[in-house]
């Protein structure tokens, strides 16, 4: 349809004035509105939980590591295989307090694991002879710093005796995930720094000649 | 000067007269200094007020980190604007280049002295205060022109080429959309234009004051068209979306000011949104009656004594800056509802719609003003009829408003309400 010159002039203004305030009351609505935007990590937004939890996950989803320490062998294989070196344990033969033979034990002294440089390569968990060590469905740690992140699993001022398989028996493990819920999810993402206990280093190999 | 030293004879007789011409430079520069940091502070205010809206209407939440709700926030961004580097191309003209943001600054500022937020509250009440304030904000493209060719930058030349042709062109609707108000009142001074404004001294109380139906907006269909154009008008002057094309980030990269970075950038960044104040306080001025206080004569206002002009004072105030938000929140609304238009619509909308509807509203505010004197009962029954009209238009755009809301929640990707409560 087509107007003369002089009513599309009018046209004109009318259209521009009746658009513009639509477009207004549009703009208008939204501050009405919640915004969709989400104040992550302030407010409680639980991906894992939307999903389904992390047992809805693949049974070989690879998430962030746990390990079971009352199954854990000391057997170093998993700080072998860990290709970056994320995973630091530290295992010294002492003599037990209450010992009546007084025999020097093998204790583990010290189970790290920095999360934050692990990639989640899953070759630690493959040769744990009890399954200790495994990932989790679990993959959301928001924190303030990265050593919020290092996970440590042995009490350093508390060693502990290495797990002994025996023939026949099976080990008996927490359900897989719930260490992580209480070490990555169930606590606060803002929490002060951490006051690392003073650890005695391993001595330095001496260099190849 | 002068008037400035009478005053302190009058209120400090005992000031001795070998000292006056000092203190009253004292007082001048007082008064400057006092009127820049209001229009710096102003602008980040406003530009916190502009980024929350502007984060609303687009869904999320805007700047909520520094300060309560993020209310420091344009300290924070002041702050890191003046401890960047400063970077001045190797082939712009130097004396040029640092002078240009200066002038844009002090063009807008200089505008801030005529506007007044209360009786008393003003810098200087100018009996040319309107030309003035027309005048001295058109030298911000003097600036703008300068820094586009300094820059030595095809996007800064464009952006200056750009901010001329269109400061220019709106000058002229900018300027007689706001004839009306000086041929109506009989003076160009701001506080005339306002005083004009509160009804005849003798009226009665539902005439008396700051009632709308006594506002210039309301006078006549003319001047309600000629409010229209003085929004678009000044929008472009301050160079706006819808008129923002002297910036225009997808054309231009930034503009007249690509090129600059750290303080000299601040200052343009201050001086575009601190326009905004002069172009919403024009229009509270000349158009919604400024700081009259409804049912209250000027008069009274102005003979008030002690602690009843104080409150006098804050109730007018008050007023003002009820008016100043609400046509503040409409430009900033406008920005984040328009597109930007393209050059030839920028100049066709100025000079075949804006200029021939405000040469024949102005025309007919003058026939209209022959007819119907301010005072006649059928001119008050007009202006009534208008104040209605105006308030079915905006009970229309309210229902138009519900009606987005609840066409909006029909969508199942807007289902907020399974959203936790929140509020940072």
């Amino acid at each position: 349809m087509s107007h003369s010159p002089v009513a599309t002039y009018f046209l004109n203004i009318k259209n521009s004035l009746v658009s513009s305030m639509e477009g207004m009351a549009v703009t208008m609505s939204w501050l009405f509105r919640k915004p969709y935007t989400v104040q992550y990590p302030y407010a409680p937004v639980e991906p894992n939980k939307r999903l389904g939890g992390p047992e809805t996950l693949p049974e070989r989803y690879r998430g962030f590591l746990e390990v079971d320490i009352d199954i854990c062998t000391a057997c170093l294989a998993c700080e072998r295989a860990c290709p970056i070196e994320c995973i630091r344990i530290d295992v010294e033969k002492r003599v037990q307090a209450h010992d009546p033979e007084q025999k020097e034990q093998r204790m583990l002294v010290r189970f790290d694991i920095d999360m934050a440089k692990c990639m989640f390569c899953g070759l630690c968990s493959e040769p744990c002879p009890t399954g200790a060590i495994r990932h989790t469905g679990h993959f959301e740690a928001p924190v303030t710093s990265t050593e919020h992140l290092y996970m440590r699993f042995v009490d350093p001022a508390k060693p502990r005796l290495p797990y002994k398989v025996k023939k026949g028996e099976e080990p008996v493990t927490k359900p897989k995930g719930q260490i992580a819920q209480a070490l990555y999810v169930d606590r606060k993402w803002n929490q002060g720094p951490i006051d690392f206990p003073e650890i005695p280093k391993a001595p330095v190999e001496p260099p190849p000649a | 000067m002068q008037a400035l030293i009478q005053l302190m004879r009058d209120v400090f007789p005992s000031i001795p007269a070998a000292i006056e011409p000092y203190l009253a430079t004292a007082v001048l520069l007082i008064a400057a200094f006092v009127l820049v940091v209001f229009a710096a502070i102003y602008a980040g205010v406003f530009i916190f007020f502009e980024r929350r809206i502007a984060g609303r209407i687009m869904s999320r939440v805007g700047p909520n980190r520094v300060g309560p709700h993020g209310l420091l926030q344009f300290i924070a961004d002041a702050v890191k604007l003046m401890i960047k580097e400063d970077i001045i191309p190797e082939a712009a003209d130097r004396p040029l280049f640092r002078l240009a943001p200066y002038l844009v600054f002090m063009g807008v500022v200089a505008g801030f002295v005529v506007i007044p937020v209360s009786p008393h509250i003003i810098a200087a009440d100018l009996n040319i205060g309107l030309l003035y304030v027309l005048a001295i904000t058109s030298i911000a493209v003097v600036g703008v022109l300068m820094s586009g060719w300094a820059s030595n930058s095809k996007w800064a030349l464009f952006g200056g080429m750009r901010s001329a042709a269109q400061i220019v062109s709106y000058e002229i609707p900018n300027g007689l959309a706001l004839l009306p108000a000086v041929l109506l009142s009989g003076t160009m001074s701001t506080q005339g234009i306002i005083l004009a404004q509160g009804g005849a001294p003798n009226a009665p109380f539902y005439l008396a004051g700051g009632v709308p139906w006594n506002w210039y907006l309301f006078h006549s269909p003319m001047t309600m068209a000629l409010f229209v154009v003085y929004m678009l008008a000044a929008l472009a002057e301050g160079a706006r979306i819808p008129f923002d094309l002297p910036e225009g980030e997808s054309e231009l990269v930034s503009g007249y000011n690509t090129e600059y970075s750290g303080f000299r950038f601040g200052a343009y960044f201050t001086a575009e949104f601190a326009h905004t104040w002069i172009a919403a306080g024009l229009a509270v001025i000349v158009f919604l009656g400024g700081w009259q206080v409804p049912f209250v004569q000027a008069s009274t206002i102005l003979n008030s004594q002690g602690w009843s002009m104080v409150g006098f004072e804050i109730l007018a105030m008050t007023m003002f800056m009820a008016k100043m938000v609400a046509v503040i929140f409409i430009i900033i609304q406008l920005r984040w509802t328009l597109p930007r238009v393209r050059v030839d619509q920028m100049m066709v909308i100025c000079w075949k719609y804006l200029l021939p509807i405000t040469f024949v509203a102005v025309f007919l505010v003058l026939g209209w003003m022959l007819v119907l004197p301010w005072e006649s009962p059928v001119a008050i029954a007009i202006r009534i009829l208008m104040v209605v009209s105006a308030l079915a238009v905006l009970g229309h755009y309210i229902k138009r408003v519900h009606y987005a809301i609840l066409a909006a929640h029909d969508q199942a990707w807007m289902s907020f309400k399974v959203l936790p409560k929140f509020w940072i």
